[in-house]
């Protein structure tokens, strides 16, 4: 992933910040989504990824404690926690996501980007959702 | 450190594979041992053909208990109508097999050396049906299967005794092992991710089986009497990391079957078995 796509994306994630609140505020989703939405959990996209067999399926492997509807996750990967603060470098949250096969060649990780198992799109709305965890 | 460990001893399989004169099969399949042992402690090596049952007591304890009255007795026995109807010449597909049948399945696959490649029971039946001018069954049909798993169960407790020997054995060998470590599949699995790296570990709810052992208790019934042989297996674990599944009995699942079935030698054959 060339860094300027990902600043791209990183702008146009900030640009779209405000109408995904306001969506989330009409919507009236309850006080918890809000305050995720608050914290830059724009939309609940991500979640479905990460939880849909056909998709991202990161929930086969990673536990998501901070997640009540995340249950019976596999124990292949680490879990996701404080993710804001092990990946304070977006671009590398999204790297590994991208292509695991990068940081460890013998990962056991799919590389969702490479080989287009998610659309870029779609990778950029599940790193917004592990960060909000 | 457990990723340093296992680059050691994968750096270690694929130097013995090539270097070496006294490196080779059976070492290989020490090195494996000894892994799993120590990936799995407290989990005796013979208790491997359990597969993933072998790492949950519960589990193993419901399996217990419906082994007591298989669910698939019935279909076992449709086998054994197959097995025992004479041919047009009056002879039996026992004629063809040492003692009847009884404890040969063990032996297989082999590989025939006259024939340059490796021969599943499978074969050695549809060879025999050949042989007296009887039709061959189809692989990986439900007849097929019901007959290995009658003519199986004559040799239940039967080590596994897969020999490699010679060049071209040795060579069929490695192809089946080529494949098990290659990565394939849109989600870019080798089936050594799944059953060697993380062996133990859960995959949403699924625990991953070591690969010593798996090859031990063909065909086997899911849910009851679902029939599933071991490549239909191979079709499944293919597919669901998103690659093409091979067709049955072709040269690379045979290779594959060699190779992960010698990877069980010694251990006692259990079949057929139910698994969830
Ligand atoms: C089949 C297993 C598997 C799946 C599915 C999977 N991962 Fe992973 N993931 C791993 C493993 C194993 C690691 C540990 C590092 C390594 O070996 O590459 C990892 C590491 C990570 C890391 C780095 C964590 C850290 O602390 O360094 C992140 C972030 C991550 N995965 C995100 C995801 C996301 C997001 C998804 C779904 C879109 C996902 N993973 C799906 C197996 C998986
Ligand atoms: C993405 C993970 C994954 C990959 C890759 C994978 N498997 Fe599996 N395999 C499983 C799971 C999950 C099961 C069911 C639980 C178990 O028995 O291990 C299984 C079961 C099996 C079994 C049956 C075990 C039993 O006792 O019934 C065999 C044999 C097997 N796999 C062989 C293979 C082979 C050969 C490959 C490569 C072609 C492979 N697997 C690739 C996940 C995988």
């Amino acid at each position: 992933m060339p860094r300027r796509m990902i600043e791209t994306a990183e702008k146009e994630i900030v640009m779209m910040k405000k109408p995904a609140l306001l969506f989330v505020l009409v919507a009236g989703l309850g006080a918890a989504s809000l305050a995720m939405a608050a914290e830059g959990g724009k939309e609940p996209a991500g979640r479905v990824l990460a939880f849909d067999k056909a998709k991202g399926n990161c929930l086969a492997c990673h536990a998501i404690p901070n997640d009540p509807k995340a249950v019976s996750p596999g124990t292949i990967g680490p879990p996701f926690i404080m993710m804001k603060e092990r990946f304070p470098d977006r671009a590398k949250l999204r790297a590994q996501i991208w292509d695991a096969t990068m940081a460890n060649p013998r990962t056991a990780m799919p590389p969702f980007g490479k080989h287009q198992i998610l659309t870029e799109q779609e990778i950029d709305q599940v790193v917004d959702y592990v960060l909000s965890l | 450190m457990m990723k340093r460990r296992l680059t050691a001893f994968l750096a270690g399989l694929l130097l013995g594979a090539s270097v070496g004169a006294h490196a080779g099969p059976a070492e290989e399949r020490k090195a494996m041992l000894d892994y799993y042992k120590q990936r799995l402690p407290g989990i005796k090596p013979g208790d491997y053909v359990y597969g993933a049952l072998a790492l949950n007591p519960d589990a193993k304890d419901q399996y217990d208990s419906i082994m007591i009255f298989p669910p698939f007795v019935n279909d076992v026995d449709e086998g054994r109508k197959t097995w025992e109807k004479p041919f047009a010449n009056g002879k039996l597909l026992a004629d063809c097999f040492p003692g009847g049948g009884k404890n040969v399945a063990g032996n297989y696959p082999y590989f025939d050396n006259a024939g340059g490649k490796v021969v599943t029971f499978e074969n050695a039946i549809n060879a025999c049906l050949k042989a007296n001018n009887e039709a061959e069954l189809k692989y990986g049909s439900r007849e097929m299967g019901l007959l290995t798993a009658y003519v199986k169960s004559l040799s239940d407790g039967m080590k596994v005794n897969v020999k490699v020997e010679g060049p071209g054995a040795l060579a069929a060998y490695e192809k089946g092992k080529q494949f098990y470590y290659a990565r394939r599949g849109q989600l870019n699995f080798a089936c050594a991710t799944c059953h060697i790296d993380y062996v133990g570990a859960f995959i949403r709810s699924e625990q991953l089986s070591p690969m010593i052992g798996q090859a031990a208790h063909w065909p086997e019934f899911r849910a009851g009497t679902e029939l599933f042989t071991l490549q239909t297996r191979f079709r499944q674990c293919n597919s669901q990391v998103r690659a093409t599944p091979l067709e049955f009995n072709s040269e690379e699942y045979n290779n594959l079957e060699y190779f992960l079935t010698y990877m069980s030698n010694g251990l006692p054959m259990q079949t057929p078995v139910f698994r969830k």
